[in-house]
């Protein structure tokens, strides 16, 4: 008898333990302010994930799927998009969610002051509450990308209730309606989530706890994974990769992102582009192109965890134009053109934030070059000087990753539209422009292909922007965990996420 | 701490001054650890000068096949991320510490020395203000300071070695204008400014003088923090840039490697700790031969 | 003594005017547009806009101070416009995290220096002197980083018997917050444990010569009571006040160790935000720092004149 209640009680205390579960996250930066509006970096949208659900969210093929919406349907003309919200869902303070919480939000979206998603939604122009579940987002023209844009901090939605309670202050306590709700935050030491009962999908939650603590150098990072501290890190160094895999001690994921590492050139932003002949000279520019080694590049800097490309989409894309695959390195061409252009050896400088990924771009760019006669000096700043001088213009070239977006419309628009905030090439064309616009107003893929291959033809003959490769996501985590789901944005779903005893 | 005997005359001052000087000397030589220090640090600085001739392998050379190699008869001190030759970088690095070390003190005398003697002679309102700015100074951090002024010049070894060196400075104007009030009151002092000296000549015949034996030993060890300062910097990614080696920098990115490649961590990190150990018991033997009311 | 005191206190807020108008100045000439820096990816010029009017960075240099040191009078050392919580409460937060590790650097370098110095003092001119006088000289010369750095890779990622970062509090779990500590106060006491030594090793040298060790000496009593009892007692004070002066130099230790081992205090706050741009949180950290280190000075002058009566003269 003794012996079945103790077996009973261990087995209870093991049940216990099962559901006593934290999943204990090491992520490279500590996330800015948790409010899905005024977000401005990656790493807090990787906190959101597991805190905020939002009305779509993207899966391992880039496609879109619905999370808070049921269904969405766009009207014939293509300017109205119609989303059935989920039946039952509530947020952590036990709202509702419903037509009108929706309508809120974008309208908070667009109108807060401070919102970095206001440019996101400006094609939206209204929205309109149908029925009680169901609502619909007005734009002004066709403008495909908005399902894609809804997939990420501009799709997520909070509690009405919350937001005006709180007004300044949501980010100190953030109210949403993901599988995890806010319990704390410390700045700079962790972030704590807890299981919220009332999710819609809480099936699929495993875990009692979320916590997220930022570490920021990678060795520490991946040295508290190893002692146990930590079950899953993200960005670990692509040095430490290869012994990863063959200890075989931890579960590592290399996923390709949806980003890009790539130079930019002034080639229009300030009257310094003028005066250098990189900036002058498109012949001087394709040279330059000529005489990277893209493999090499990706291998010595991030040892071979990266994939080389050409364009703002990796070449596995569905939109990647293959009508300007990626060239190989062709030093005698280089010198060839260079010599044609009237400048056998150009000089410029290349300018880097300290960040040591970026630095050895610079010294291996400055040495590949070297060969086609290429004299490139480095200047290293700060990040927030290199910034400051990249508005201005006051560069020649840029080391400059952008950490991408789902849709190619978010990793070309800003970048290659005229007077857009992140064009520092300062590339202007009416023409791309033009091309620009028909590509967010085609909804059917085929024809956007099309549109986005004439962009590229178009675009990559200026080489405003010098892509040399797509990174992979670097994660390595506990082998007990499982459900771990390689999608491109490189961020961590919690939800199907189990953790063996 | 005055060392010297009190003359009575500048003439008989200057020529008793160098008995003092030879005796200093010969007590330094005395000491085998600041002889040691001495030998390291005239080692380095050979080094510094003539690392052209002495590293192997050219710094700044990459080699892509030959990344993060152990250290092996090719390689000393093993490859870097890049496939640049360590031991090469570790003996050109000697040039940035020595010259950072060296440059970011002279700065500090340099402006130190000349305020803390108007602070001290002048005294009244001058002191006053030169003192709390220099309370100031000395009361934020040495590296926060150092930091924020390196993050405005921008990122450079010689942008680093002018925040040092402008950080370093307070401690100097202390210690000057310390001597300088001590050696105010002096009978000999009095007398040279009751004949009509101006302040400038009983400064530089009488005060510096007196002066020079604790400078000296404080600049050394000035120095020794100088040379950690920059490799400070240098690792948070504000002193010397790549591709141009310096051991701080070079411990910044090594750190990136440690699991992988100890080896680009271990020897930058023990050559400053030799180049300051060397410093220190220079200083050390400097500050014993000088003040004899040690030991 | 008491005038004494006072003409201190008076020069304290002068002092601090000026550090905060130092740094403040200081900051406001760093390159770059903390607008843009903290706009994010995406640089919507709406929202660099909108920051830059949150910053007051569209008013002159002097309005911006006055808008501070008004906060200042009224408790309010502004925000952090990184992740927008107020700057006093990342102090109150972090202070007493770099307190911690300065109080266990500190013991640390105690528990190492005085023995040290005292057997170097006793010993002196034998092979423990010369042991001690090493030791101390491999404490004040090596790079605190690099140590950090190389007792990571030993005894977290080789023996894995400490953790390489991260902090817990001591009242959430003592142990944990123990063996999260005690590498980096390592780190940060071994620079200090060097110059106590010296200090104790002077003071304990000034001290046997005395006339009541020798006294002490003829009563017959034995050598380790002499030195112990009576002379390490005595040169203890001098010790102390003159390490708590030492409370400078662990500060900016204090900076790159918490870099390093990812400790959440003031240093590594300090650093990021000089980085980040956000001036508010530079200015509070600096202000507070120069605070403590001003009373700190004072404390420990008035015990040093407390304890030597020669020099209230």
């Amino acid at each position: 008898m003794k012996k079945k209640l103790l077996i009973s009680l261990l087995l209870l205390a093991g049940l216990a333990q099962v559901h006593a579960q934290t999943l204990r996250v090491g992520l490279a930066e500590d996330p800015d302010a948790l409010d899905p509006t005024r977000a401005r970096s990656f790493v807090g949208r990787i906190v959101f994930s597991a805190l905020c659900d939002k009305l779509f969210d993207i899966d391992e093929k880039l496609n879109i799927v619905p999370q808070l919406a049921q269904s969405y349907a766009w009207s014939a003309d293509s300017k109205a998009l119609t989303i059935k919200v989920r039946p039952g869902v509530t947020f952590h303070d036990g709202e509702k969610l419903d037509a009108a919480a929706v309508k809120f939000n974008i309208e908070r979206h667009k109108t807060l002051p401070g919102s970095n998603r206001r440019g996101e939604l400006a094609p939206v122009t209204s929205v309109d509450v149908v029925d009680a579940m169901t609502v619909r987002l007005n734009l002004k023209e066709p403008f495909a990308p908005l399902l894609a844009t809804l997939t990420d901090r501009a799709g997520m939605m909070v509690s009405p209730k919350a937001a005006q309670a709180e007004g300044e202050k949501f980010a100190s306590n953030p109210v949403c309606s993901g599988p995890f709700k806010f319990v704390e935050r410390v700045a700079q030491d962790r972030i704590v989530l807890e299981r919220y009962d009332g999710y819609w999908n809480k099936q699929n939650v495993h875990f009692d706890k979320v916590t997220y603590t930022p570490i920021p150098d990678a060795t520490v990072r991946l040295a508290n994974l190893k002692s146990g501290q930590l079950d899953f890190i993200e960005r670990v160094a692509s040095s430490d990769i290869e012994k990863l895999i063959a200890e075989k001690k931890l579960k590592v994921a290399r996923i390709t992102e949806i980003g890009y590492q790539g130079i930019t050139i002034n080639i229009g932003k300030s009257e310094r582009a003028q005066q250098n002949p990189l900036g002058r000279d498109p012949r001087v520019r394709e040279a330059f192109e000529l005489s990277l080694d893209r493999q090499g590049l990706a291998q010595v800097v991030m040892d071979n965890e990266a994939t080389v490309g050409n364009q703002w989409v990796a070449p596995s894309n569905a939109f990647y134009a293959k009508n300007v695959p990626v060239p190989k390195r062709d030093i005698a061409k280089a010198k060839a053109l260079l010599k044609a252009a009237g400048v056998p050896h150009p000089s410029f400088t290349l300018l880097t934030s300290t960040s040591s990924d970026a630095q050895r771009i610079a010294l291996v760019v400055q040495a590949m070059t070297r060969e086609a006669g290429f004299d490139v000096k480095i200047q290293a700043a700060e990040f927030a000087t290199s910034l400051n001088m990249a508005d201005k213009g006051d560069f020649d070239a840029y080391v400059l990753a952008w950490s991408g977006r789902p849709d190619p419309d978010g990793n070309l628009f800003s970048f290659h539209g005229c007077k857009q905030p992140l064009n520092y090439a300062g590339y202007c064309s009416a023409e791309t422009d033009k091309l620009l616009d028909q590509s967010r107003a085609l909804l059917d893929p085929a024809a956007r292909k099309k549109v986005f291959e004439q962009i590229a033809a178009q675009v990559l003959k200026e080489r405003p922007v010098v892509y040399l490769y797509h990174r992979n996501w670097l994660w390595a985590y506990s082998p007990k965990l499982s459900g771990v789901r390689d999608i491109p944005d490189g961020l961590l779903r919690v939800t199907g996420l189990k953790m063996a005893p | 701490m005055n060392a010297i005997a009190m003359p009575t005359s500048p003439k008989q001052a200057a020529k008793r001054e160098a008995g003092p000087w030879r005796r200093a000397l010969r007590k330094l030589t005395r000491r085998r650890s600041a002889l040691f220090g001495a030998a390291v640090v005239l080692g380095f600085v050979v080094l510094a000068i003539f690392a052209g001739w002495i590293a192997p392998l050219d710094p700044i050379a990459t080699s892509w096949g030959d990344i993060r190699k152990a250290p092996s008869a090719a390689h000393w001190f093993g490859t870097d991320e890049l496939g640049r030759d360590v031991l090469s970088r570790v003996i050109w690095g000697t040039q940035a510490s020595l010259l950072a070390g060296m440059v970011s003190v002279s700065i500090a005398l340099m402006l130190g020395v000349p305020i803390g003697l108007a602070a001290g002679f002048l005294g009244g309102a001058v002191d006053l203000v030169i003192s709390r700015i220099t309370d100031a100074f000395l009361a934020c951090p040495f590296l926060i300071l150092a930091i924020a002024m390196a993050a405005f010049l921008g990122p450079s070894l010689t942008n680093a070695m002018i925040a040092i060196g402008v950080s370093a400075t307070p401690i100097f104007v202390r210690l000057t204008r310390a001597q300088v009030i001590n050696v105010k009151v002096e009978d000999y002092v009095e007398a040279a400014r009751a004949v009509g000296n101006p302040p400038w000549r009983i400064a530089l015949r009488h005060v510096l003088p007196n002066v020079t034996a604790p400078l000296i030993v404080q600049a050394t060890l000035s120095v020794a923090a100088a040379v950690i300062a920059e490799a400070s910097l240098s690792f948070l990614g504000l002193g010397q840039q790549p591709p141009a080696p310096s051991w701080g920098s070079m411990l910044n990115t090594a750190k990136n490697y440690i699991d992988n490649a100890p080896w680009m961590a271990i020897w930058p990190g023990l050559s400053i700790f030799l180049l300051v150990l060397a410093f220190n018991l220079l200083g050390d033997g400097l500050r014993d031969a000088l003040d004899p009311r040690q030991r | 003594m008491f005038e004494f005191l006072l003409k201190r206190l008076a020069s304290v807020v002068p002092t601090l005017i000026l550090v905060s108008v130092l740094i403040f100045g200081l900051q406001q000439l760093l390159p770059g547009d903390p607008a843009m820096v903290l706009a994010g990816e995406e640089q919507d010029p709406t929202v660099v806009a909108y920051l830059r009017v949150k910053l007051h960075l569209d008013k002159p240099l002097p309005v911006r101070y006055g808008y501070w040191v008004a906060g200042v009078l009224k408790g309010d050392l502004g925000e952090s416009i990184r992740s927008q919580e107020p700057v006093l409460t990342l102090v109150l937060q972090k202070l007493p995290v770099t307190v911690e590790l300065a109080l266990l650097a500190f013991a640390i370098a105690l528990l190492i220096g005085i023995p040290a110095g005292v057997v170097s003092a006793v010993g002196r001119g034998t092979a423990w002197d010369a042991l001690a006088n090493g030791f101390s000289l491999w404490g004040i010369s090596t790079p605190n980083f690099w140590l950090g750095i190389l007792l990571i890779m030993l005894f977290s990622v080789q023996l894995g018997w400490l953790p390489a970062s991260g902090y817990v509090s001591p009242f959430v779990d003592l142990r944990a917050n123990l063996a999260a500590m005690i590498m980096p106060a390592f780190v940060l006491g071994n620079g200090i444990a060097g110059v106590l030594m010296r200090h104790t090793r002077s003071a304990m040298l000034q001290v046997m010569s005395a006339d009541y060790v020798r006294t002490a000496r003829a009563k017959g009593l034995s050598e380790r009571v002499v030195v112990l009892k009576h002379a390490l007692r005595n040169a203890l004070t001098p010790i102390i006040t003159l390490g708590a002066l030492e409370l400078g130099t662990l500060l900016s230790g204090a900076v790159l160790t918490e870099q390093v081992f990812t400790i959440p205090g003031f240093g590594k706050l300090v650093v990021d935000s000089v980085f980040n741009r956000d001036y508010a949180v530079v200015q509070g950290v600096v202000l507070v720092t120069a605070s403590a280190y001003i009373t700190l000075n004072l404390l420990a002058d008035l015990a040093y004149f407390a304890v030597n009566p020669k020099l209230r003269s």
